[in-house]
């Protein structure tokens, strides 16, 4: 009798036999052998940064520096330099602080939603986009940080114990909540980060011929040996990571609105905050992965991962959300109406013909009526498009908060207090400022470490592929008995 | 202490996981298997048993509620009450947001501990490979050796399952 073993291996031929004969995985191009899929991820990192890396990084870094300029001027003239004014209190800092904690909210989307629902797609995008998230959540910090005043007491929000009492913070605020949920958010993705790194760490280690690349390599992957009963732990403690990490993000951007939401200010004070804000959240922050990714996909060449079967997705993902966050805006407006409040029908009647009517325009040209293109698959095919649109659902996504915030305070209760907020050169720099910030960071991070999931794709290619390939392709198991 | 294994390489998983059944099949022992990626199916194959790290989030996750609880009651109502917009001094709702936070911090923290100890993996370990490429492109396994007849059948399968090398090598895993 033939041994089990034998007959597999008569039946399944040899490694490349079998990768003929079976379907290519749906999500790489092509039947890399997993050797190649190491050089293509590695070579990116390994080779010399060509001449359009190193003008984004030129400019990246001098927008940081002009970050550290104005942050330094801020620091010893205090907040008077921005355009807020006792009606406008929070105006550009907080805009910005929601944008950028939204912008994260796509990674943690990518890396554990999707992993717990299974989408295979997310292998080659999932390393890039939590890079940004914690990128974009450190932008995010900075903002409030900023908007304090008075900066080096920024650790009175923690509860310590100290000599005033000890007096404790307000636990009912959600100013205290938003503070526990960003440091536990940034905390929680920096580690789910750092460990879907380390089986690369080691895969570069082990690449690294000697030297300080190898040390460094050697220390960051803990001593990984690929050892099986190991691989079982950590996948799942990663599923217990998107466990956690799912309700979250959730939390994180609900909280995010309850600052707005638990006040009486018409435009803020609306039940519908907590949704419409984790929509919006991902919204932008898929728009910002797009843009991100198909930057680097061309540059990095990393097309064969990176497919256009994934913008496709993404795509989907924004048309999704964009109708979600239309939805939303059409019914802030119904309930304003319909809810028969003088004050709430003024601030959607001023929203719309008032003196930031036109940014509330940009708003809806971008995040309502651009991402409606996506319904057609052309759209989705077409590079360009994709493009242009992820970058106009940043733009409208950051004039969304722009909009709730400055336009719902300018014009309060009291016509006497009514006021205009206008932005001077300090409130756009630092703008520009943490965009410099996060790019810096971005483009160090393609340098230096593996910008897409080595082992991740390895595993979407491998074995587990050609079992999931065949169950999912009705026309697989012919092939694969013919 | 270095122990003796006989370690088989191949160069896809597929070879692997068959070996891995028959091996199982006749209740010989493995060590583990070395691969690049996780296999999935490889669990059952090697019979292993289900972690018990998720008691760890479980534990952890509970501690860090119960914690973030007791401390927002106690600074709240007997430490320091304060009136504020008259809410009453044990609004507990309001002290749910804060108790969820810190319930998945302890978790994940906690979860991700657990998994570096039990792993035995710490920064700067000199990494031990079985054989060159685990991480990369090859699939070892490694069978204990001893006297006994366990270790010559297995031998035998390791043969018949046609690896791209065998061999004998004593190594501290």
């Amino acid at each position: 009798m033939m041994s089990p073993i034998i007959q597999t291996a008569a039946d399944e031929g040899t490694p490349g036999g079998l990768a003929q004969i079976l379907p290519a995985p749906r999500w790489v191009d092509g039947h890399p052998t997993l050797h190649q899929i190491t050089d293509d991820v590695v070579r990116a990192m390994e080779a010399r940064p060509g001449k359009g890396w190193w003008i984004c990084f030129a400019i990246s870094l001098a927008a940081l520096g002009n970050l550290g300029v104005m942050v330094a001027y801020l620091f010893a003239k205090g907040i008077g330099i921005w355009g807020l004014n006792s009606s406008v209190g929070w105006a550009f800092d907080i805009t910005n602080f929601v944008f950028w904690v939204g912008i994260g909210h796509a990674g943690t989307l990518i890396s554990a939603i999707l992993l717990l629902f299974r989408q295979q797609w997310r292998n080659s995008i999932n390393r890039s986009a939590e890079a940004m998230t914690i990128f974009a959540v450190m932008c995010a910090g900075l903002f409030p940080l900023l908007h304090m005043g008075r900066p080096w007491d920024a650790f009175f929000i923690f509860p310590y114990p100290n000599q005033r009492g000890p007096l404790w913070v307000n636990f009912r605020s959600p100013l205290v909540w938003d503070v526990v949920a960003i440091s536990t958010y940034l905390t929680i993705s920096l580690v789910f980060w750092y460990l879907g790194m380390i089986p690369d760490l080691a895969t570069l280690r082990d690449r690294a011929a000697c030297g300080i690349k190898k040390v460094v390599f050697r220390v960051l992957s803990l001593g990984w040996n690929g050892s099986h009963r190991t691989w079982s732990r950590y996948e799942t403690v990663s599923i217990i990571l998107a466990g956690l990490a799912t309700p979250l993000v959730v939390s994180v951007h609900t909280i995010v609105s309850m600052d707005f939401a638990t006040s009486l200010v018409p435009g803020w004070h609306a039940t519908i905050f907590p949704p419409y804000f984790v929509a919006g959240a991902i919204y932008s922050g898929f728009g910002m992965v797009m843009t991100l990714l198909i930057l680097t996909r061309q540059t990095m060449h990393l097309e064969r991962y990176i497919t256009m079967r994934h913008l496709d997705a993404m795509a989907r993902v924004l048309l999704l959300t964009g109708s979600i966050v239309s939805y939303a805006y059409a019914t802030e407006f119904f309930s304003a109406w319909f809810g028969g409040n003088l004050y709430e029908r003024y601030h959607f009647i001023n929203r719309a013909t008032g003196p930031y009517a036109w940014g509330f325009y940009i708003m809806v040209l971008c995040n309502a009526i651009t991402p409606q293109v996506f319904w057609f698959r052309k759209a989705r095919a077409n590079v360009a498009a994709l493009f242009v649109a992820s970058v106009a659902v940043n733009i409208g996504m950051w004039f969304e908060r722009f909009i709730i915030i400055v336009v719902s305070l300018h014009r309060g209760f009291l016509p006497s207090s009514w006021a205009m907020f206008y932005p001077t050169v300090f409130d756009v720099g630092i703008l520009v400022g943490a965009f410099g910030l996060f790019f810096t960071c971005f483009l160090l991070f393609i340098r230096v470490l593996p910008m897409v999931a080595i082992w991740e794709v390895k595993g979407t290619v491998g074995h587990g592929a050609h079992r999931m390939a065949l169950s999912d392709d009705e026309a697989a198991p012919e092939v694969a008995h013919g | 202490m270095a122990r003796e294994f006989l370690v088989a390489t191949y160069s896809d998983a597929n070879s692997l996981m068959s070996t891995v059944e028959a091996l199982r099949a006749e209740n010989l022992k493995i060590h583990d298997v070395y691969a690049p990626y996780p296999i999935h199916g490889l669990d059952r194959a090697m019979r292993l048993g289900r972690t018990r790290l998720p008691w760890v989030t479980l534990l952890a996750g509970l501690c860090g509620c119960g914690v973030a609880l007791a401390f927002q009651f106690y600074a709240a109502v007997f430490d320091w009450g304060m009136n504020v917009g008259g809410k009453p001094d044990n609004s507990t709702l309001a002290f749910l947001p804060i108790a969820f936070e810190l319930t998945v911090l302890a978790g994940g923290l906690a979860t991700v501990a657990a998994l570096l100890l039990r792993a035995r993996l710490y920064p700067g370990k000199r990494e031990c490979l079985i054989v060159e490429g685990v991480t990369d492109n090859r699939f070892a396994l490694a069978i204990p050796k001893s006297d006994s007849d366990g270790t010559a059948r297995a031998r035998q399968i390791l043969e018949l399952s046609r690896p791209d090398k065998l061999e004998e090598k004593a190594a501290e895993l």
